[in-house]
């Protein structure tokens, strides 16, 4: 228990974050990651060797993907939350955050597979192996969708694509 | 010069920084005499720049109490049927208030952990929060002497938790007999007279280490947590939401001991 403390802890921060950028919601994205983190005590005896936070890392995305389905089954919209409240109080620093919020909507927009992708290797930095293994996926199939959410991004950035704001989480997968 | 031919997948380990310092180079004087190439390479890369900087302070955040992971392996070594279990009867004594002894006695079995120790907390409450001529035994100016008491009738160091941050002055405290044993109870109030109390007490068995519980008996409403085999309860005339605050700092202080 003690070796599941010093490998889990230092990851719980990385794990919010993916699962606030994937689903938006804050109590959701932690509601997740405390299921996550149950269902990693329970397994950790039963875990393969290898690396531990692309481990808990598939967990969270299994976990975010299973709310997915359930929610889009219901055709419901989750909804997002504004940021938190904010003390900052310099120009530039409001700028930025505008500009953050606009690149997140932005990021939603994304169909869900592309988003995971995009969010693992670019932010969480993991390896695309790591990628592939997390979203069980060939690491040709993380190639080609980093390439596309990129390419989908850039779209949207460029307001080359439907420019309408939107404070739904996009749900559509695609096949 | 380079032999092999730059791949879509190299632009993109290019922006994400995992190519081999040789093969990196190769890329970088490839997007030198490619204009258009780099002009995308270099707008992937504002955007790894821009979603990092708009994620990272989340990763900042402090953790809320349900993530923190230690607890989740206590609850899971404990099992979590009994806290559920523990919350349901707390419900239902909630739903019969001071008259829980009747239910008690419905379940046939006497409560314990926390649901006792809230029980104890609100009766304690009840009994001296609303009394205008003694509600406590040893007052605030005597703090030392009633530390020194209650740590040597609970066989433990008592801390009195000090909640002026949150606009509430020890009054004072006093013993208290409960099924399990003494407790020590202390007493504060606010500036306008509103009243709080703390319970603590060495937890029997169940228990000994159980996450912030929320609780409400009639119109009283509080806390109770146990920390390493001391149990705590913080219960006033307030609602939950201003409670927990003041409850999260007797925690936050009884931890520092």
């Amino acid at each position: 228990m003690k070796d599941l403390m010093l490998q889990v802890e230092p990851l719980i921060p990385a794990l919010r974050r993916y699962a606030r950028a994937l689903v938006r919601n804050r109590a959701n994205a932690d509601d997740l990651v405390q299921d996550c983190l149950e269902r990693a005590v329970s397994r950790w005896n039963q875990r393969r060797d290898g690396d531990v936070r692309s481990w808990l890392f598939s967990i969270l995305h299994n976990l975010a993907i299973d709310q997915f389905r359930k929610i889009s089954g219901r055709g419901r919209h989750i909804t997002v939350d504004e940021t938190s409240e904010d003390d900052l109080s310099d120009t530039a620093a409001q700028e930025h955050r505008l500009m953050y919020q606009d690149v997140l909507n932005k990021l939603a927009k994304l169909p869900e597979e592309q988003r995971s992708v995009l969010l693992l290797v670019a932010v969480e930095d993991l390896s695309y192996a790591d990628a592939a293994k997390v979203l069980n996926i060939p690491v040709g199939t993380v190639m080609s969708r980093l390439s596309r959410a990129r390419e989908r991004l850039q779209q949207e950035i460029e307001g080359t694509m439907d420019t309408t704001q939107t404070n739904v989480v996009q749900m559509r997968s695609e096949r | 010069m380079n032999h092999r031919p730059i791949t879509e997948d190299d632009l993109h380990a290019y922006v994400d920084h995992v190519l081999e310092p040789e093969r990196r180079a190769e890329v970088a004087a490839y997007l030198g005499s490619h204009p258009d190439v780099a002009k995308r390479v270099a707008a992937f890369t504002d955007q790894r720049q821009v979603l990092r900087a708009a994620l990272g302070p989340i990763a900042e955040e402090p953790l809320p109490a349900e993530l923190n992971l230690s607890r989740i392996i206590e609850q899971r070594a404990r099992g979590r049927f009994p806290v559920r279990w523990a919350m349901a009867a707390m419900l239902l004594l909630s739903i019969g208030g001071l008259g829980g002894w009747s239910v008690r006695s419905a379940l046939q079995a006497p409560p314990s952990g926390l649901v006792a120790l809230g029980q104890e907390a609100a009766v304690s409450y009840g009994v001296y929060a609303p009394d205008r001529v003694r509600p406590v035994e040893v007052r605030a100016s005597e703090s030392a002497q009633l530390l020194q008491w209650v740590s040597e009738r609970l066989h433990r160091p008592v801390k009195v938790p000090d909640l002026t941050t949150s606009g509430y002055r020890l009054m004072g405290g006093r013993l208290v007999a409960t099924s399990h044993g003494p407790a020590a109870m202390f007493m504060y109030d606010d500036d306008h007279g509103s009243r709080i109390v703390v319970l603590t007490r060495p937890m029997s068995s169940a228990d000994q280490n159980a996450p912030m519980t929320p609780q409400s008996h009639d119109d009283v409403a509080g806390f109770a947590w146990a920390d390493d085999g001391m149990g705590y309860s913080l219960i006033g005339h307030a609602t939950p939401e201003s409670l927990r605050p003041i409850a999260n700092e007797v925690r936050r202080q009884a931890r520092s001991i």
